[in-house]
C-alpha cells in the first residue's frame, strides 16, 4: 500500500506528526464523548521485538495448546490440557482433578493475583502492556489493519475518504480477516473442553454440541467486538485493572516515563530558538510518541489512567533520537524516585524552571550525575514479600497435589433408622461407603472393618457371606458406591455409641485410607 | 393554558402548568427510553394473542401458541414416563428374583420402589421403614410371612387380612381371654416372655409352659419358634411387634390385635409391587 501523507524527512531532520491525545487537557472532555479514532503508526525497535515475541508465545500457547497430547493410559483422555466437564475431571499433563480438589485451581487463582501484584509492583503494567489478551488480540487486529489498509496516514485518509470501491474492498477484506481471526479464537476455546482432533471433525462437519457452536459464536462475537471495534476503550472504560494497578505501584516502580527534565522546553525549532539564545531541550515536539500510542495518548502529558505501557512510544522517539544524535531515553522505563532526583536536577532543587544545561555536558551527552535504572531496583522488600507470598502458595499447592491421596473412602451413616434390632437381638448400622479411585487404572479395593468388637458386615450387591472384610472391584478414575450392612452381635455391644474405621487398602500399591465411622445402639 | 411559554433561560418550551410561578420544562423523553416504552406495548399485546391472556365469562382465550401449563406438565411426565419405560418393562417381565440378580434393573428397581414407597408405605411402616408397635419394621430379618422376594412380593399385592383380597394373607389368633382363667394367662405370658429371655418369674413360667403346649404350640410351634405358613411370629427372638414386657405379652394373649395391610397390586399395578419388593428386600433383613 503506498503510504501518501509521509513526506521522506531529511538527514538530521524529523518529521512533525499531525497527532493530538484523545484525552487531551486541551479540550474540556464532556461526561459522554464519541471516540475518537486512533490510528496507531507502526514502530521498530526493541520493545516492538520483545511485544512481537510475546505476541507470538502467547497466541502458540492458546491456540497450540489443546493439540498437545499427553499418555494417560487406555482408562483416560490423552490430551494434555482438559477440562471434562461431562465427567468433572480436569486434565493438565501429569496432573488431574477431581471437583473436589478443585481448591488446587484456586491456589492458582491466588498465584495468579499474588504475581500480578508482583509484577506490578516491580515493573509496573507489564501485564497490561504486553501479556493482556485484550493487547495481544488488538496488536493482531493491528497487524492485520496495518496489511490491508497501510500505515498512519494511509489510513487517515482512506477513513476521511467517501466510500468508493476501493474503500470497500479494503474494508470487507479487513472485516472478513478479523472475523477469520475471532471464529479461530472462539473455535480454539472449545477445544479446552472435549477431545480436539475429534471435536475439530464434528464442528465442521456440524454435528458438535449445540454448546459448542454457541460458545464458539459468542467468543467470535467478543473477540471481533472488542479486539476489532473497541480496542483500546476496552482498558480505559471497561477494565477495573487501571484502577487498581495505583495502589500496586510505588516510586520505585518501573514505569514509561517522559523524562521532561530533559526534554523542555520542548521545541519544533530547536536551532532558531537556541540561536535567539533560550533554552532548548531534547523534546523537539515531533509527536512520534503521540502517533505511535495504541491508546492514543500523549506521554508526555505524564502518567495516566489510560497508558498500557506498551513502551512503543520508547522506540518511536528512540529513533528519532537516534535521527537527532541525542542519547536515547527521552521517554523510557524509569522509577519515580529516580525521575524526580532527576527533576530536582534539572530545576535546581525545584527552585528554577528546567534548564537542559544542568542535565547536559558541554558535548550534548547527559551528566554523570543523572540517575538510570538498576536491576537492583528491583529486589526490594515489597517486591521481596510478594515473591515470598508467591512462592509459598506454589509450593503448598505442589505439595498438596504431589501428597495427596489418590484413593480415598468416604462414608455416610444410615439416619433413618440409625439402627436395627435383629432377631437374634444384634444391631445392625447401614452405611454408603464411596470408593474413589482416582487413577485411570480399574483397582481391587479391600475394605476392612477396623475395632467394634465381633462385628461384620455385608455389602448389597456382592453375593458373600458377611465377613470383616471385602474385596471390591472400582473402575478406573471413578468412585464406586456400596450399601454396607454392618452386624454387632448383642454381647459385643459397648455403649450406645462406638467409634470404628473403614480402612481400605489397595494391595498392589499399598495406598491406603481410613474413614473413622460411629456404630450406633439402643440405650439399654 | 393553551398558550405557548417558552422558557428564557434554557429556551425550552414549558408545559403550561404554573405553581407560583414556577413552571415545568417540556423537555423530551430520551429516545431510547421511548423506544423501549413501545416495545414493551408492542410486546405486551403480541403476548396476549401469542399466549393465554383473556379470561372470557366461562373460558379464556387460549392464544395462538396453544400454551398451557397443564399441557406442559403432562408432556414433561410423559416424558419422564417414556425414559423409566425400557427398565419398566423389563421388570415387568421378570420375577423379583431375576430383577434382584441384575445390577441395572436391581439399581432401577431400589429407586422405584423408593420413590413409591415414600407416597403409599410411609404413613404405617415410616419413613425409614422402622415401623413403629404394631407395625414391622421392614429393615430387619424377622418376618411374619417370610423374607425371600418372592413372599414380600406376595405380602405387598396381596396384603395382610385385607377383606377386598381373597388371597390376602390372613391369621387370626383367638382372643384367650375367654377360654384361660386370668392365672393361666398369666402363667403362659411368663412363659414366652422367658423364651426370648426376658425378666420373668421362673415358677409361673414353669407352669405356662403347660399351658402353652396345650393351646399355643398348635401355631406357633412345640419351641415357640412361629411358623410363617400360618403367619405365626417366632416368640424366641428379639423382635415383638406389640412389645416385649410381661403386660404387653399378656394383653396379646387376652384380645390380640391384628393389624391389617391393604393389597396394593390393584392399585399399583405388577411392575410397582415388584419395584417395592426389590427395595424392600435391598433394606437389609431380605433372605
Amino acid at each position: 500500500m503506498a503510504t501518501v501523507f509521509d513526506i521522506s524527512s531529511r538527514a538530521g531532520e524529523v518529521e512533525r506528526l499531525d497527532a493530538e491525545a484523545v484525552n487531551s487537557a486541551k479540550v474540556r472532555q464532556p461526561l459522554y464523548a464519541a471516540r475518537k479514532k486512533i490510528f496507531p503508526k507502526a514502530v521498530s525497535g526493541s520493545f516492538r521485538r520483545f511485544k512481537w515475541l510475546v505476541m507470538a508465545i502467547t497466541l502458540g500457547i492458546y491456540y497450540l495448546t489443546p493439540w498437545l497430547r499427553w499418555d494417560r493410559g487406555p482408562f483416560a483422555p490423552d490430551q494434555a490440557v482438559l477440562v471434562d466437564m461431562a465427567n468433572r475431571r480436569f486434565y493438565f499433563f501429569f496432573i488431574e482433578i477431581w471437583p473436589q480438589e478443585f481448591w488446587a485451581v484456586a491456589g492458582l487463582l491466588v498465584m495468579a493475583g499474588v504475581g500480578l501484584f508482583l509484577v506490578t509492583s516491580a515493573v509496573g503494567r507489564a501485564w497490561c502492556g504486553y501479556t493482556c489478551p485484550q493487547t495481544v488480540w488488538v496488536d493482531l487486529f493491528l497487524v492485520v489493519e496495518r496489511w490491508i489498509e497501510g500505515d498512519r496516514n494511509a489510513r487517515i485518509k482512506l477513513d476521511q475518504s467517501p466510500y468508493g470501491t476501493r474503500k470497500l474492498v479494503l474494508r470487507i477484506t479487513k472485516h472478513a480477516i478479523w472475523l477469520a481471526i475471532a471464529v479461530a479464537t472462539g473455535g480454539a476455546w472449545i477445544f479446552y473442553f472435549a477431545d480436539a482432533p475429534t471435536l475439530l471433525a464434528d464442528v465442521v462437519t456440524g454435528t458438535a454440541a449445540p454448546v459448542a457452536y454457541i460458545t464458539i459464536a459468542i467468543l467470535t462475537a467478543t473477540t471481533y467486538t472488542f479486539g476489532g471495534l473497541m480496542r483500546e476503550q476496552v482498558c480505559t472504560y471497561m477494565c477495573p485493572w487501571p484502577r487498581i494497578q495505583a495502589a500496586m505501584l510505588d516510586e520505585r516502580s518501573l514505569t514509561v516515563t517522559y523524562n521532561d527534565w530533559r526534554g523542555e522546553p520542548r521545541s519544533r525549532h530547536a536551532k532558531k530558538q537556541a540561536a535567539a539564545g533560550n533554552a532548548v531541550g531534547d523534546c523537539v515536539d515531533c509527536n512520534a510518541c503521540v502517533a505511535a500510542c495504541p491508546m492514543g495518548i500523549d506521554i508526555r502529558d505524564g502518567q495516566q489512567l489510560e497508558c498500557i505501557t506498551c513502551a512503543l512510544c520508547i522506540d518511536a522517539c528512540d529513533a528519532v533520537m537516534d535521527k537527532l544524535d541525542k542519547p536515547r531515553g527521552l521517554i523510557s522505563y524509569a522509577t519515580l524516585a529516580d525521575y524526580n532526583a532527576n527533576m530536582a536536577l534539572a530545576t535546581a532543587g525545584g527552585t528554577a524552571a528546567i534548564e537542559p544545561a544542568r542535565v547536559h555536558g558541554a558535548d550534548g551527552k547527559l551528566s554523570d550525575r543523572i540517575r538510570h535504572f538498576r536491576w537492583a531496583t528491583l529486589a526490594r522488600p515489597r517486591t521481596m514479600l510478594y515473591f515470598a507470598a508467591w512462592s509459598l502458595v506454589g509450593v503448598a499447592l505442589l505439595w498438596g497435589l504431589l501428597a495427596r491421596d489418590r484413593l480415598e473412602v468416604n462414608v455416610l451413616h444410615d439416619r433413618n433408622p440409625q439402627f436395627v434390632v435383629l432377631s437374634d437381638g444384634s444391631i445392625r448400622n447401614g452405611y454408603t461407603v464411596k470408593l474413589l479411585n482416582k487413577i485411570p487404572e480399574p483397582r481391587t479395593i479391600i475394605v476392612t472393618l477396623q475395632g467394634l468388637r465381633g462385628a461384620e458386615m455385608s455389602v448389597i450387591g456382592i453375593d458373600q457371606p458377611a465377613d470383616r472384610s471385602f474385596a471390591v472391584k472400582v473402575e478406573p478414575d471413578r468412585a464406586r458406591t456400596l450399601k454396607v450392612y454392618v452386624s454387632q452381635p448383642a454381647a459385643d455391644v459397648a455403649g450406645p455409641v462406638q467409634s470404628f474405621n473403614f480402612v481400605v487398602e489397595d494391595k498392589s500399591s499399598f495406598e491406603t485410607d481410613t474413614y473413622t465411622a460411629s456404630f450406633e445402639a439402643p440405650q439399654k | 393554558m393553551s398558550e405557548k411559554h417558552i422558557d428564557e433561560v434554557s429556551g425550552v418550551d414549558t408545559t403550561g402548568h404554573e405553581w407560583d410561578g414556577i413552571r415545568e420544562l417540556n423537555n423530551p423523553l430520551p429516545r431510547w427510553w421511548v423506544i423501549t416504552f413501545y416495545i414493551t406495548i408492542a410486546w405486551a399485546l403480541a403476548y396476549t394473542v401469542a399466549y393465554p391472556a383473556w379470561p372470557l365469562v366461562s373460558s379464556f382465550t387460549g392464544g395462538l401458541l396453544g400454551y398451557s401449563s397443564r399441557v406442559e406438565l403432562k408432556d414433561a411426565m410423559a416424558l419422564a414416563e417414556a425414559s423409566r419405560a425400557e427398565y419398566a418393562a423389563a421388570v415387568a417381565q421378570k420375577s423379583v428374583e431375576e430383577v434382584l440378580a441384575d445390577d441395572t434393573l436391581r439399581t432401577f428397581a431400589t429407586s422405584a420402589g423408593a420413590a413409591a414407597f415414600k407416597v403409599n408405605c410411609v404413613q404405617c411402616h415410616g419413613s425409614g421403614a422402622a415401623g413403629s408397635a404394631g407395625f414391622p419394621n421392614l429393615n430387619d430379618d424377622e418376618w411374619l410371612w417370610g423374607g425371600a422376594p418372592g413372599d414380600i412380593f406376595t405380602t405387598i399385592a396381596h396384603g395382610i387380612r385385607y377383606g377386598a383380597d381373597d388371597t390376602t394373607r390372613v391369621s387370626e389368633m383367638p382372643a384367650f381371654g375367654e377360654m384361660l382363667e386370668p392365672a393361666q394367662v398369666r402363667q403362659v405370658a411368663s412363659y414366652v416372655v422367658s423364651l426370648s429371655g426376658g425378666a420373668h418369674d421362673a415358677a409361673l413360667a414353669a407352669e405356662g409352659a403347660q399351658v402353652f403346649a396345650d393351646n399355643c404350640a398348635a401355631c406357633h410351634g412345640d419351641a415357640g419358634k412361629g411358623n410363617r405358613e400360618l403367619g405365626a411370629p417366632d416368640l424366641t427372638d428379639a423382635i415383638w411387634l406389640y412389645g416385649s414386657s410381661l403386660d404387653q405379652v399378656a394383653a396379646q394373649v387376652r384380645t390380640p390385635r391384628h393389624g391389617v395391610m391393604p393389597g396394593w397390586q390393584e392399585r399399583l399395578g405388577e411392575t410397582t409391587v415388584k419395584e417395592l419388593a426389590v427395595f424392600i428386600h435391598s433394606l437389609g433383613g431380605g433372605e
